[in-house]
């Protein structure tokens, strides 16, 4: 039996969720199910594509018209023709079917912000996403894994989909992060110390002590990324931060899966939240872990801070906090992206850009834009990015031969202050 | 079903990404996605690459974007068939899901050279390098998904179940 769970042991929550979904009152890793869907979810570039296969399957409605959700946030607003056209299409379908959830630019935001924030998504629910980083639900206990556009369109067609039950792995948090660390380090360090596969067909499982230190928007940065380690899942233990997230935002029922004590899991890893360093990920892949006192003379010509792993509120605060009463690198462009109109809106009641504009920064509607090289901040040949995104692969922001660098978003207002990669200790 | 075809080889972690940047994203259509496929890790991928030929890499291959654009591009552009080491799993279900075979073979991925010529038979799970004379057993897919390919993917066996 190596599956991960023989028979009689108890299952990973990430098992539970999906038994559950599937009717089942047990499944294994391993085995193939099918299980009810919550939510599912597409964009701009992938919906489409959704769309035009689902119109292949002839039916003339979805399965739930509250439970699809679509987001144009890639190459909005219309970065140029051929993108209208696209939004335009899946505009004209959602309205067709009714779809309660598409948002148009002005209540748009990038997708994985705006979902929990409009309170779609909730402790238990089972959510599939045409878009990888759909991963980052599981921040409220939630399974939400990435899928294709062909899935999406089977998903709204039939409200299910096929699953391998994932074994999983389990990271125990312990301790308490130093000043300037941030969720975004912890899952750049985890990254950089199992890889870029270290959690192929996993579940990446979130629990421990450490938890407590970890605010909502730290979760969902972390879970977010669990895709860059390979990751089916990245899900949190539920706590009364979480439940408390869900009273805010929600009215949706909910249900809090718990881990068997008898869960096995393929790994098991301790990490002391108060060793851990801030962390910067090197070109071309997110497991290029450097410490920042590992990282040396880089210098750069853009910042980017944004996106669905750092556009939050807190993530707008931080860099605030550092580019207070200072000024960008005259060698460098700040481009500021608040992931959705709600922390735009705070963040602009706070003051935040006034800080940033009187920084130097440049402060954009909500977009994804440069984090995939869409728009609105492409780099030249040559040219190298701190970005607070997740991805830092050849050509990711613009041309092949430009370099990005992952970071958060203290590291990455520091960054745009010093003109190179740097701490805000160092300004 | 048989293909049969020349290899071309890449490494470890092709994301997609370099099999389709984001940059020609406005567009859904299999024959401009191909255009560009790979350009980004190999500009000569569409010059030299022939209907029926195989790819082949390491680990990973397919991580990142969950664009099924990619896919696509490698479908249009006239591969039959990619064997990997490994693949990343949003890479798999969407070939699976859009009829591209795809097979998980450790001991092929790494024995195919670039330029090999293979003949794989996807229903005895044998692939065969014809250059190097050597062969390897592939486990077949589960039933679950041998439906799906048999049905020209999800949508075809979503309207078998209708």
């Amino acid at each position: 039996m190596n599956n991960g769970n023989a028979a009689g042991k108890g299952m990973t929550m990430t098992q539970k969720i999906l038994a559950d979904h599937a009717g089942l009152d047990r499944v294994e890793a391993g085995q193939l199910i099918k299980a009810k869907l919550d939510m599912v979810l597409g964009n701009d570039i992938t919906a489409p594509v959704a769309v035009k296969e689902f119109r292949k399957i002839g039916l003339d409605r979805v399965f739930d018209k509250g439970k699809i959700a679509i987001v144009p946030d890639h190459f909005t607003p219309n970065k140029d023709i051929k993108s209208a056209e696209q939004v335009k299409y899946i505009r004209e379908f959602a309205r067709e079917m009714g779809i309660v959830n598409f948002f148009e630019v002005g209540q748009m935001g990038v997708e994985h912000a705006l979902l929990p924030e409009k309170g779609l998504v909730v402790p238990g629910d089972l959510v599939i996403g045409a878009d990888s980083h759909t991963c980052t639900y599981g921040a409220l206990g939630a399974f939400s894994t990435g899928i294709g556009s062909t899935d999406m369109a089977a998903g709204m067609a039939t409200g299910e989909a096929w699953f391998k039950v994932p074994e999983a792995m389990r990271f125990v948090l312990t301790g308490k992060p130093g000043k300037w660390v941030s969720g975004k380090d912890v899952i750049l360090h985890i990254i950089g110390m199992i890889g870029v596969d270290g959690a192929l067909y996993k579940s990446m499982e979130f629990t421990g002590d450490g938890l407590a230190e970890m605010s909502m928007d730290d979760r969902f940065s972390m879970a977010n990324m669990a895709i860059e380690a390979g990751a089916k899942n990245g899900i949190f233990d539920v706590d009364e931060k979480t439940l408390a997230y869900v009273r805010e935002h929600s009215t949706k029922p909910y249900k809090v899966y718990k881990a068997d004590p008898d869960a096995v899991y393929s790994r098991e890893y301790t990490i002391d939240l108060g060793t851990v360093k801030p962390t910067i990920a090197f070109p071309p892949l997110p497991d290029r872990a450097r410490t920042i006192d590992k990282v040396g003379e880089v210098k750069i010509d853009q910042v980017v801070i944004g996106s669905c792993t750092n556009g939050r509120i807190e993530d707008m605060r931080v860099a605030a906090t550092v580019l207070k009463g200072r000024k960008v690198h005259p060698d460098v462009r700040c481009i500021i992206i608040p992931a959705t109109q709600k922390i735009w809106r705070q963040s602009m009641n706070e003051g935040l850009f006034e800080i940033f504009i009187e920084a130097g920064a440049a402060v954009s509607t909500p977009t994804c834009g440069p984090c995939l090289g869409g728009h609105m901040g492409i780099l030249a040949k040559g040219e190298r990015a701190v970005a607070t995104t997740n991805r830092n692969f050849v050509g990711r922001m613009g041309h092949p031969e430009s370099e990005v660098y992952l970071a958060s978003p203290a590291i990455a207002a520091a960054s745009a202050v010093a003109g190179r990669i740097a701490s805000p200790e160092e300004l | 079903m048989k293909v049969k075809g020349n290899v071309i080889k890449y490494g470890d972690n092709v994301d997609t990404d370099v099999i389709i940047p984001a940059r020609y994203l406005n567009t859904s259509e299999p024959s401009e996605l191909a255009a560009h496929c790979m350009e980004d890790l190999d500009a000569s991928f569409v010059k030299r690459v022939k209907k029926g030929d195989i790819m082949a890499a390491g680990r990973n291959f397919g991580c990142g974007s969950s664009r099924e654009h990619a896919p696509i591009a490698i479908k249009a552009s006239g591969i039959s068939c990619i064997i990997a080491e490994t693949f990343a799993r949003i890479f798999y279900r969407n070939a699976i899901n859009i009829g591209l075979p795809i097979i998980e073979c450790p001991d092929a991925a790494k024995d195919i050279q670039e330029g090999n010529e293979l003949e794989i038979d996807f229903d005895t799970g044998i692939i065969r390098n014809l250059t190097k004379n050597t062969s390897y057993k592939v486990e077949a897919f589960p039933e679950f998904m041998q439906k799906i390919i048999a049905a020209d993917g999800l949508i075809g066996y979503i309207r078998q179940g209708l």
